[in-house]
């Protein structure tokens, strides 16, 4: 059935959705044009997610809807009622160790093996890698590569970064 | 980007009873909030069809029917696609990120539109986007552009890599519309510029796709996706190439060849693809089909590099599919 919006919902109403982010369910009224990354940093203060191109070419606004990484920057919010997000704020909760202080073991790996310099990346690496792990279609470095290539990253952290997230599929995390 | 009404639809009749002037579909939105956020397209209305029952991949015919809506990373992971319709798999694969991939659908790969830098920048004047203002790609920045099938007005390529394994594949388009649904053959979907480069496709307005259908024959055995680009991943090809054969010994039986990133349409020639029948599978044979492919070239001011970069591909997209050697999506070396 169509949104109950008939008429159509006119360019200025806000329309009411409902997201579980990080576990927190918020009913929120939206723009239509509000993306999902504007939503984040903007109106929820989460500005873990970052914005780099806002054009999905960046990989920097990563995150994660109903467990699958996508660009925050080309979703709208408003396509996504319903839907769970996790953010990088939210990614200990998801580790083995839920509920306590300790970070999800791939922030742990990207730590231990130096996986980040100026840190603008990270978030979206962190996200990428988790939802990548969770596809389970990488199993080699040169896999890994390739998964990850929708994640720049101008310091140039790429072999560390392959190095935790090869460390955390072998291990579950890092040593 | 602009301000505009949002309607969601539940249904097919619904999605096409919404649209109307300045309406735009939208599913995965990975190109169209691009295209938004640089004001070339400005829709009115967008109708989101995230929620119609198209995202199904089911038995048809012998073949497979790809839902509309599915993702591009669920039809590559399809275990029945990468068993039957290996090309394709690769041809996914090859494009976008992992995170693109994960929201991109069937139909909206279809319908994406030309990475052209002229027509991304409303700045400049462009005939895709504004008929009749002109095109600036002709004698401007033009190394990714066409050099098949170009027109005075438009001299854009179609930037999917999924459309070319499909076209290779010969797949067929269903579409639901206002006078209902019909089917269209692949490579009668896209067109090439001509007169009217504002039009990529053959869609009617208020048309949605609603599935790709595959035939039963998918070269599962002998193909390849061979793509060659400025960067080894997460780049649009100058020149790619989809080939599927079937052998008898070492005689070619069958045999398709599609190229991307060289028209404003998936390239076939089935001349070339006819003169590789019944022809031993060397490379001397494959250097014939290139030749007769190529000579139709007519590169712009700065990409004649791409007419024998097509050649060479095109064999050397041939010997892998001959061999069974399929291009690596992970070790980028061209074998």
């Amino acid at each position: 059935m169509l949104l109950d919006t008939s008429p159509p919902v006119s360019a200025d109403t806000p329309i009411g959705i409902t997201l579980t982010i990080n576990g927190q369910r918020r009913e929120l009224q939206v723009a239509p044009w509000t993306t999902l990354l504007d939503l984040l940093r903007e109106r929820l203060d989460l500005t873990g997610t970052k914005k780099g191109c806002d054009h999905g070419q960046c990989g920097a606004c990563t995150v994660l809807v109903n467990g699958t990484r996508v660009n925050a920057c080309l979703t709208l919010a408003v396509m996504k009622d319903g839907a769970e997000i996790t953010t990088v704020e939210g990614l200990a909760s998801l580790g083995e160790r839920k509920g306590s202080n300790a970070l999800h073991p791939i922030q742990e790996a990207f730590i231990e093996h130096d996986a980040f310099q100026c840190g603008y990346c990270t978030p979206g690496q962190l996200c990428s890698a988790v939802g990548m792990m969770g596809e389970g279609h990488a199993h080699s470095r040169d896999e890994i590569r390739e998964a990850m290539s929708g994640n720049i990253c101008r310091c140039g952290a790429y072999t560390n970064i392959v190095d935790a997230i090869e460390d955390v599929m072998q291990h579950g995390a890092a040593r | 980007m602009n301000r505009f009404d949002y309607v969601r639809a539940g249904t097919v009749a619904e999605a096409v009873g919404a649209f109307g002037d300045g309406a735009r579909f939208i599913a995965g939105g990975t190109n169209l909030i691009d295209l938004m956020k640089y004001e070339v397209e400005k829709p009115g209305r967008l109708i989101d069809i995230t929620r119609l029952p198209l995202q199904g991949i089911e038995e048809h015919e012998g073949g497979l029917r790809l839902g509309a809506l599915a993702t591009n990373a669920k039809v590559a992971y399809d275990a029945r696609v990468a068993e039957r319709y290996p090309l394709l798999r690769n041809a996914i694969l090859a494009g976008a990120s992992a995170q693109l991939r994960n929201a991109a659908t069937t139909g909206g790969n279809l319908l994406q539109r030309t990475r052209c830098y002229y027509f991304y920048d409303a700045g400049t004047p462009c005939n895709k986007r504004e008929p009749g203002s002109g095109c600036p790609a002709i004698g401007g920045v033009n190394r990714i552009h066409a050099i098949f099938g170009a027109s005075d007005q438009c001299i854009a390529t179609h930037p999917s890599d999924m459309c070319i394994a499909l076209a290779a594949l010969e797949a067929t388009v269903r579409v639901s519309g206002p006078d209902g649904e019909r089917a269209i053959p692949f490579a009668e979907f896209h067109r090439l510029p001509g007169n009217a480069p504002e039009k990529d496709t053959t869609l009617k307005p208020g048309e949605i796709v609603v599935s790709v259908d595959l035939p039963e024959r998918g070269f599962a055995r002998n193909y390849t996706y061979l793509k060659l680009r400025d960067r080894l991943s997460y780049a649009f090809a100058l020149v790619s190439v989809a080939a599927g054969l079937e052998l008898d010994g070492d005689t070619i039986t069958t045999a398709r060849l599609a190229l991307g990133g060289v028209a404003h349409k998936p390239w076939r020639n089935q001349e070339a693809e006819a003169l590789l029948v019944g022809q031993p599978a060397t490379r001397e044979t494959f250097a014939k089909a290139a030749d007769l492919i190529v000579a139709e070239a007519k590169p712009q001011s700065e990409n004649g590099f791409k007419v024998e970069l097509a050649r060479r591909a095109i064999v050397r997209g041939l010997e892998q599919a001959a061999a069974g050697t399929p291009q690596s999506l992970s070790d980028k070396r061209i074998q």
